[in-house]
């Protein structure tokens, strides 16, 4: 740790992703150098189907880059692993454990030695947290979209990762839900200081939560531009209403429209490099 | 409570009423010559008969033995094998049409080598029902087992699972739905193939009993072969099914 300081947490040094297809190389994502640092809130946001996914895929070590390297405490990553805790969203909720089972999945695995005395007692700080406290029992299929979320979010935070990487995570939840969702999430950062990257299309959602939003643009993922969201935290809702707010909210959505435009123009033409 | 129950047994029963009703219509509708369908009534007093004085429930432990023993020998091995082609794609690919090739041989027309090879004994009977489960088993488990997504084994790698717990502790439970629905599909062609293996110079057993009275024209006995095939592969599939409700609590869809 004596270097920890000239390392960032988690660094793309230029890397770029091809996938092979039956028509040729498909390039997803081209040339992207970014670094993330202890406690920041990294937004990645772009068209959809653009790559963001496979950015975030490299990181949580489900896919190796074609070319440049991504770093993880100075290492490469070679694979998935509990330090860095992953938001999936499709949830992923275990459908044959019951809701506490399947928060108290991570902490029974052996990588992350949680003494069985401490056990039910993390259970049962994110069940009260997440609101999940009256359906301990019961399985996922008795549950919400909104609650399989907040116990997909329980059973990543339980194992405490220092580091968390969520992939649209609030993308199928309704309004209101979504809105509480965030609050739960500055709240729970507020409390225990992580680092989180995240996967998102809503350009409200990305300011009210990062402190950096990366956008890129349409496949192949390339950085249109890196921007500081200049909001100190804690955050409330009457954050969207400040004139700041808004002026930021107009330009990220400028530079996204854009990208979505030229990803539609791609789409006539094939899109392949060969 | 007690009116549904009594509701449930009663809608239950009804089909079951309706074709004995059935039978007993053909029997007296006159299109068919009555010495052809036994009525119901003389199967009944032919059951009673053959149960106490003929063992007639011997021929249905035979039976049950030969097919419970085929079924979980086949399973046994179907569950692996299926299992390893449903996870590689390459391998299925590889061992695809030999699969197809084996399965569409029907066991009966397999009975004269299973001869040559294996005599006329309890085991070329075996080798029948085992066949006949093994393709049976090993189809469902790789058509299942390829259909597991990867979501939550991506899940159980970033909470930190290693590759042995992975298995116990994903892929395990997510193949037991797809084990217990090869065993109810292998049960039911076990039993449908039960005939031909018992047409290997079997003494006893259900289709050791259709067998030899068809030889001497004795059309009740074989309707009471026939109807205890039925039963005790109607029994087994309803224990399956409880065991797999039990296991399978937390299925979208409960089975049963």
């Amino acid at each position: 740790m004596n270097i920890a300081n000239s390392i960032h947490r988690a660094q793309f040094d230029r890397v770029s992703l091809e996938f092979k297809t039956p028509k040729g190389r498909l390039r997803v994502v081209e040339d992207v150098s970014y670094e993330i640092n202890d406690g920041d809130f990294i937004a990645v946001i772009g068209p959809s189907g653009c790559g963001k996914t496979t950015m975030m895929s490299m990181l949580a070590g489900f896919q190796k880059p074609t070319t440049g390297k991504v770093l993880f405490d100075g290492q490469p990553v070679k694979g998935p692993g509990p330090e860095r805790g992953v938001i999936f969203q499709e949830y992923g909720v275990f459908p044959w454990l019951t809701v506490k089972e399947n928060i108290a999945f991570g902490l029974k695995l052996k990588a992350n030695h949680v003494p069985l005395a401490e056990r039910d007692q993390i259970c049962e700080h994110y069940l009260m947290l997440m609101g999940l406290a009256d359906f301990a029992n019961s399985y996922p299929k008795h549950l919400s979209g909104g609650m399989r979320q907040r116990l997909a979010i329980a059973r990543a935070y339980a194992v405490k990762p220092q580091f968390l990487l969520m992939d649209e995570p609030f993308g199928a939840l309704d309004a209101q839900t979504r809105a509480n969702m965030q609050n739960l999430l500055l709240k729970v950062l507020a409390a225990e200081g992580k680092t989180v990257m995240l996967i998102t299309h809503s350009v409200e959602e990305a300011i009210y939560l990062s402190s950096r939003i990366v956008v890129v643009t349409a496949r192949p993922a390339r950085i249109k531009q890196i921007i500081d969201v200049p909001f100190g935290y804690p955050r409330d809702e009457t954050l969207q209403e400040r004139p700041e707010f808004g002026e930021l909210r107009s330009h990220i959505r400028e530079l996204v429209m854009s990208e979505y435009r030229a990803q539609q123009a791609q789409l006539r033409p094939a899109s392949f490099s060969e | 409570m007690d009116g549904s129950v009594a509701r449930r047994f009663l809608l239950g029963l009804a089909p079951w009423a309706g074709a004995v009703l059935l039978w007993y219509g053909v029997r007296w509708s006159g299109f068919v010559n009555p010495s052809l369908i036994p009525a119901p009534h003389r199967v009944a007093a032919k059951f009673v008969e053959l149960l106490l004085h003929e063992g007639l429930l011997f021929d249905v432990y035979a039976s049950t033995r030969r097919v419970f023993l085929g079924v979980v020998l086949g399973i046994l091995v179907a569950v692996p094998v299926g299992f390893l082609l449903g996870w590689y794609r390459s391998a299925r690919t590889f061992a695809d049409p030999m699969i197809n090739f084996f399965r569409a041989l029907p066991p009966i027309a397999l009975i004269p080598l299973v001869i040559v090879y294996f005599g006329v004994d309890e085991a070329a009977k075996l080798v029948i029902l085992f066949y006949a489960s093994f393709f049976a088993g090993v189809i469902v488990m790789y058509e299942g087992v390829s259909q597991i997504t990867p979501l939550y084994i991506r899940v159980a790698q970033t909470l930190g699972a290693g590759e042995f717990e992975i298995f116990r502790k994903v892929i395990i439970p997510l193949t037991v739905p797809h084990i217990l629905t090869a065993l109810r599909v292998a049960l039911g062609v076990a039993w449908a193939t039960l005939v031909a293996s018992e047409l290997i110079a079997a003494q006893r057993g259900l289709g050791a009993l259709i067998q030899n009275a068809s030889t001497y024209f004795l059309l009740d006995v074989i309707y009471v072969g026939i109807i205890c095939i039925g039963c005790v592969a109607l029994i087994m599939d309803m224990i399956l099914r409880r065991i797999s409700a039990r296991l399978l609590v937390w299925q979208e869809r409960a089975v049963g």
